[in-house]
């Protein structure tokens, strides 16, 4: 129930439904009309730039599905009071918790599943059925990761208005740097150790091995995964000591930061 | 009384580092008792209310509603308790109809949402788009969902502050059906017509403290305000100094009209009257006021105004 009430605000929060499901899709195409060359993936080059766009812009929405959308949503729903009436019903907070984040990973689904179609219906990309089951595992280790660093965010964010700022200062430029829109095969080490270090690099390439024809079957990348779930526990642990039901301003030990801007009357 | 207080606090005290919003609170609520705390903002009624709906910890004190310690009570007390926040967030992308629903769905026997819809007058705007609903509206709706899981025990937290009259009205013969139902009710207000309208029992909060307690005529009795006694002074003749010594009030002329503040009306009226009497004379405009429940609560909280910021936990209007 809280799954489908969270799915719910989001399909019907057309800005968050917008960048998570259609800005993805619009960059696709517009690379597709952009680009007509090869591009070096990890460990060759593709002569199809969307073999290489289409897995990586799919785990960009994954991610935003789950980051930026859980992040956002659960700091503004703090701010509107929304997590303190549920705090004050008799579900468990991590039935409540549990809920935002099976949405946020079922909207990824949705997101990824819509970009793979668009890839191999209209720009033929291919995809090697060896390898899928280390796409598929690399998906959940990744969408779980960016989930609880989603629910970090949150924690951290002072205002669901910073929300949405925030989520995107972190997310943009780390796509930047994590093969999502260029790929970074030529880019200096500095830009590939950060990468490498990021969660977000890692989760592009251990899911893109059914895309990528210079991996061998199976295609795991344990080292990858490794670096992810690492993101993921640090998310998780942040989450836990940080996350908070009560609006700014009212929160226990609060009252140094001054009234809540939600004034009555 | 015969059944156990729904609510028994005990010396509660809950700081902030080194403020107490709440200082040493002790009262009851019994079974179906509808009990309104009264007071300004920053005087610690919403603390107190939070302590006990399981919001925040208390410092110090015992606490017990229902039979449960709301500190570390879980399901089984919650689903037994509804709330009305001050702030009224619901997730605007839902229907008023699928809002009772999910949140209904939280509850072990929750209410039917066609009911509620039809109890608070919102069966019309049952498929609306909560952000589309009105003020007034949102408000019945908050009260819908604090009503969903069919709860004993209510809390409302400021439910009209920012009402308009018609509202206020509107909302308050909602609540009285609600009494009416048997339910009980703690409700924290500001308005003092409030708390005379819905409570059998009123406790009036300041900085922290309860500093009276009782029905409203209790504390009316229990006042030391004084009768006021006013008339206009007949031109033909008399002079207010001829009542100087004779009343036992304390007697002032301004404006040809005198003013007698007494703490024994009855007699100082007769005394004014036989006055009046015997020398043939009409008093214009006599009056006799009894001191309002206002005059009672403003002596009683006059003082906190400047306490507000220092102690201000709650939003000020």
């Amino acid at each position: 129930m809280q799954t489908r009430n969270q799915n719910r605000v989001f399909w019907r929060t057309a800005i968050a439904a917008f960048f998570t499901i259609a800005f993805p899709l619009i960059t696709l195409v517009l690379f597709g009309l952009i680009f007509d060359f090869e591009i070096e993936v990890d460990g060759g080059i593709v002569d199809n730039p969307a073999q290489f766009y289409a897995p990586s812009l799919a785990v960009f929405a994954a991610a935003s599905a789950t980051f930026t959308n859980i992040g956002i949503n659960l700091s503004t729903q703090r701010d509107d009071g929304i997590l303190k009436r549920w705090r004050g019903t008799p579900i468990a907070p991590s039935a409540f918790m549990g809920g935002a984040i099976v949405s946020g990973l079922w909207i990824a689904v949705v997101a990824n599943a819509l970009m793979l179609t668009v890839g191999a219906v209209f720009y033929d990309v291919e995809v090697d059925a060896a390898k899928v089951p280390a796409s598929v595992l690399a998906f959940v280790v990744g969408s779980t990761t960016f989930a609880a660093l989603g629910v970090a965010l949150s924690a951290l964010v002072k205002s669901g208005r910073n929300a949405p700022a925030a989520a995107q200062a972190v997310l943009l430029p780390m796509a930047f740097v994590s093969d999502v829109f260029v790929s970074t095969a030529n880019a200096p080490s500095l830009v590939q150790l950060i990468g490498d270090v990021l969660p977000l690099k890692p989760f592009v390439l251990s899911f893109g091995v059914a895309f990528n024809p210079f991996v061998d079957a199976p295609g795991f990348m344990w080292d990858r995964l490794a670096v992810v779930a690492a993101w993921g526990v640090a998310g998780a642990v942040v989450a836990s000591r940080r996350f908070t039901w009560e609006p700014a301003g009212t929160s226990i030990g609060s009252a140094t930061r001054g009234r809540s801007r939600r004034a009555v009357a | 009384m015969g059944s156990p207080p729904v609510i028994e606090v005990a010396d509660l005290v809950k700081s902030y580092g080194e403020r107490r919003a709440v200082d040493g609170v002790s009262f009851n609520v019994g079974e179906g008792e509808v009990v309104a705390v009264l007071g300004p903002n920053g005087a610690g009624k919403t603390t107190t209310v939070e302590i006990l709906e399981g919001h925040r910890e208390a410092t110090a004190g015992s606490v017990s509603v229902l039979g449960f310690d709301p500190g570390t009570a879980g399901a089984e007390f919650r689903a037994r308790i509804g709330i009305v926040l001050q702030t009224t967030g619901i997730e605007l992308q839902l229907t008023a109809r699928e809002a009772l629903e999910v949140y209904g769905s939280a509850y072990p026997h929750p209410r039917r949402a066609a009911d509620l819809l039809d109890l608070v007058g919102l069966a019309d705007r049952a498929d609306q788009r909560v952000r589309d609903l009105s003020g007034g509206q949102l408000r019945r709706l908050d009260l819908a969902l604090a009503l969903v899981g069919n709860p004993d025990l209510l809390f409302l937290d400021e439910p009209t502050t920012g009402f308009d009259p018609a509202a206020r009205r509107q909302s308050w013969a909602m609540v009285e059906e609600l009494t009416g139902m048997g339910k009980t009710v703690l409700l924290t207000t500001h308005y003092l017509e409030e708390a005379q309208r819905l409570a059998d029992r009123v406790l009036v909060m300041r900085a922290g403290s309860i500093v009276a307690e009782g029905t409203p005529d209790e504390l009316l009795a229990a006042s030391d305000q004084l009768t006021l006694i006013e008339f206009r002074l007949p031109s033909s003749g008399g002079s207010v100094d001829e009542l100087l010594g004779e009343v036992a009030g304390d007697v002032r002329g301004r404006d040809g009209v005198v003013e007698i503040r007494t703490a024994r009306p009855t007699a100082d009226l007769a005394m004014v009257c036989g006055w009046a009497a015997a020398r043939g004379v009409e008093l214009d405009n006599l009056r006799v006021s009894e001191p309002s429940l206002e005059d009672i609560y403003l002596e009683l909280v006059g003082e906190a105004d400047g306490d507000e910021a220092a102690v201000g936990d709650e939003v000020a209007p």
